[in-house]
């Protein structure tokens, strides 16, 4: 018994390899980078849990929000959309060619959630009441209220989603079998239920026209975080699906890699039909909330780099790459949208945020910020190939039939 | 017993954070006034469960206001002390509240805000009309349609029929949304509380208001007579009779009669609002409608109009996929799919 344990453990877990060198494996240098950068947000945590938000961050009454909301969720959340995008594309709308990038879409969005929300635990004053919001005292009244939700809801639907993956991995027939017919419809909540959470992220800042700039305020932000998170999603299928064919070769054999160029040069048009409908939304909006005479401010030049830098730009390289089946223009293409996306977001949430406030009473956010948030994203890389390395996400499980 | 297991927590970490991230704690500290460092405030649990109270019996009341007159406030904040000492809040002697207005390096001479366990401050500006200065006094507004209220998820947030805006530390889990949402920037956050951190704010004394014949600590110190306190409808009423009986002694607006809906603190002013730090362009739309379309949009589609969409667009698209058999791939899809 004893042994039989074991040996399952070193199989699935240890990769066939004995105990000891599995764990001189592990001492490469890469790894003792990311070992390093989760050593130090840890110890953030640690600190932020014992001595407060106040001296863990340079927060105050004035920017309630800071780093850890602007890019842990805005920006992580936005990221986290290619389960969205892709899982509607391929279930969906039948879009098979595609089927080789949704597994690792969707588990891009499950570690991306589930990383998140655990970065906002320690955002949150009161982290240990979190389950009052799912059973306990409802603001119906809240956008906020909303998005809590679907962010337990969206974590379970990308679980499910993500179920014949473990459960082949796990060599459990039968509940994979239950979890593969389960997926399409979870699917089909997670589209309702990411389109709401993506947009209404937007909707936050609905309620403060005095302290987000104009140009950045609108009544369709909601619109515009849901376009861009299509955006987003799409251009990280792209920058992930380039970097696992270095990281991952070996799992990677028997794929086409002309077909693959192909479909990312696929994706990239996706991409920019996305940006051009976001661009054109944008100038109505500008030419909606009369908010011209601002374009000729220092506000107004960081929001036409934001608007021609990151959105039109790219959308046009995504064209031109199509036209001249260049995937690796594509992917440069790709790299400029998510950049573009996390801009924004941090424009929105911080950069832009309280703009009337004089310069030195702005919030920089303090060098633990940062490594709080730094660590977290290293956990869910190392976390990511920790179960590529195992379960078939990059390969379609020789032992069962494609599920597509 | 809550403070003294804090306090172990603190004495316990603080040599393993010392030793991770080193001088910033005193650093820091140092930056910051009294009041940012404060914890433990107890005014706003102890006027939720009075209301609570009250709820519960159905007490019937007035809806009531202060109709603040800025033309005749002298700057000697006793209003602040007063407010402390009522919340037990952290407080300083009377004497060098008094003090500042004398003083060459006082409080005045930056613009304040409020912070935990500090409820009100009262701001120095110059008055543009014969160059003297003008005192203003903040505080919560007590808006008759909330934007804190509207942005809690725990529904931590209420409305009291008297006026109050009264917060329940009980239920709230410290996302600080409602200080983003407050147009006035009132709420304020225990920032150096680890465990049980809650926002601070005003809450018009409720505890004193809901007493017959008493009225909020600030009103009832003030020695200028700056502050009224009364039935809204009829402060708004009072507030107009004075602008129109001192023609050229006040700008004709009463700050909260329409501000974002309407507020329960009325303001009288001598010189034009936006010189003396408030904010003009707030509109006269209540901060939830802002986001009240929204929602209902999201949910009605999300209940009403996106099932039968998606699943019919399911329906349509395996019909197709089996019509066309399983090599081809998604160019027999419809739309979306179509493009590809």
């Amino acid at each position: 018994m004893a042994e039989n344990t074991n040996s399952w453990f070193r199989e699935k877990i240890l990769l066939g390899k004995t105990p000891r060198d599995y764990i001189i494996s592990l001492f490469t240098f890469p790894n003792l980078i990311f070992g390093a950068l989760i050593g130090i947000g840890v110890a953030v945590m640690i600190y932020r849990l014992f001595f407060g938000l106040g001296p863990a961050t340079n927060l105050s009454d004035n920017y309630g929000w800071g780093f850890w909301i602007g890019f842990d969720i805005l920006v992580g959340i936005a990221l986290a959309a290619p389960g969205l995008t892709l899982g509607t594309a391929v279930h969906l709308f039948g879009m098979k060619e595609y089927h080789h990038f949704v597994r690792p879409a969707i588990l891009s969005s499950l570690l991306g959630y589930i990383f998140a929300v655990f970065a906002l635990m320690f955002d949150l004053g009161r982290y240990y009441r979190i389950p009052y919001l799912l059973g306990w005292s409802w603001g119906f009244s809240s956008v906020l209220f909303l998005i809590g939700w679907h962010f337990f809801l969206y974590i379970n639907i990308c679980l499910i989603e993500w179920g014949p993956a473990l459960f082949e991995w796990l060599g459990l027939r039968k509940i994979r079998e239950f979890f593969t017919k389960l997926a399409i419809w979870a699917t089909i909540f997670g589209v309702i239920i990411a389109g709401g959470h993506q947009s209404a992220l937007g909707g936050l800042y609905l309620l403060m026209p005095g302290k987000l700039h104009p140009l950045w305020y609108s009544m369709l932000l909601p619109v515009f975080f849901l376009l861009s998170a299509i955006f987003a999603g799409i251009g990280m299928v792209i920058i992930e699906s380039a970097i696992s064919h270095r990281v991952f070769k070996k799992q990677l054999e028997h794929l086409d890699h002309h077909k693959f160029e192909r479909q990312v040069i696929g994706l990239g048009k996706a991409a920019a039909s996305a940006l051009f409908v976001y661009f054109i939304l944008k100038l109505f909006d500008i030419g909606h909330g009369h908010t011209f005479h601002y374009l000729l401010t220092p506000y107004g030049y960081w929001y036409m780099v934001e608007i021609l830098g990151f959105v039109l730009f790219p959308a046009c390289l995504f064209v031109s790459a199509a036209r001249n089946n260049n995937a690796s223009l594509t992917r440069f293409a790709g790299l400029i949208t998510v950049l573009g996306v996390v801009l924004n977001r941090l424009n929105v949430s911080i950069i832009c945020y309280n703009w009337s406030l004089p310069a030195s009473m702005k919030y920089v956010p303090k060098w633990s910020e940062f490594a709080l948030s730094i660590g977290v994203v290293a956990m869910l890389i190392i976390a990511y190939r920790f179960i590529v390395n195992r379960m078939a996400i990059m390969y379609d499980h020789p032992d069962y039939e494609t599920s597509h | 017993m809550n403070i003294s297991r804090r306090d172990f927590f603190k004495r316990t970490a603080a040599i393993a954070g010392a030793t991770i991230i080193g001088g910033g704690v005193s650093s820091l500290a140092g930056a910051k006034t009294p009041s940012e460092l404060s914890t433990g405030n107890t005014a706003n649990a102890k006027n939720w469960k009075i209301w609570v109270k009250r709820h519960e019996a159905g007490v019937r009341d007035e809806k009531y206001g202060v109709l603040v007159d800025l033309s005749l406030c002298i700057g000697c904040r006793r209003c602040e002390w007063a407010c402390n000492e009522w919340n037990k809040n952290p407080n300083q002697p009377l004497k060098e509240f008094e003090a500042s207005v004398n003083e060459e390096n006082s409080v005045f001479n930056t613009i304040r805000r409020m912070h935990a366990g500090n409820f009100t401050v009262v701001n120095r500006f110059k008055n543009p009309k014969n160059g003297g200065y003008i005192y203003v006094k903040r505080q919560c507004m007590h808006c008759e349609d909330p934007g804190c209220l509207s942005s809690c998820f725990v529904d931590a947030y209420r409305k009291s029929q008297e006026g109050s805006v009264l917060y329940n530390p009980h239920v709230c889990i410290g996302c600080r949304y409602c200080m983003l949402a407050c147009p006035f920037d009132v709420p304020a956050y225990e920032y150096h509380d680890a465990l049980n951190p809650q926002i601070t704010k005003c809450t018009m004394c409720y505890d004193r208001i809901t007493e017959p014949g008493f009225v909020p600590a600030c009103v009832e110190i003030c020695p200028a007579g700056v502050m009224r306190f009364g039935k809204r409808e009829e402060l708004i009423y009072l507030a107009h009779e004075k602008i129109k009986n001192n023609p050229g002694k006040y700008v004709d607006h009463i700050y909260g009669e329409h501000e974002v809906g309407g507020t329960s603190w009325l303001y009288l002013s001598p010189v034009p609002f936006e010189l003396i730090g408030f904010k003009t362009d707030l509109g006269k739309t209540p901060i939830p409608y802002l986001s009240k379309g929204y929602l209902t949009m999201v949910k009605m589609f999300e209940i009403v109009g996106a099932w039968p969409l998606v699943f019919g667009a399911y329906y349509a698209i395996s019909k197709a996929r089996k019509k066309a058999g399983h090599e081809t791939s998604g160019e027999k899809g419809e739309g979306h799919g179509g493009k590809h």
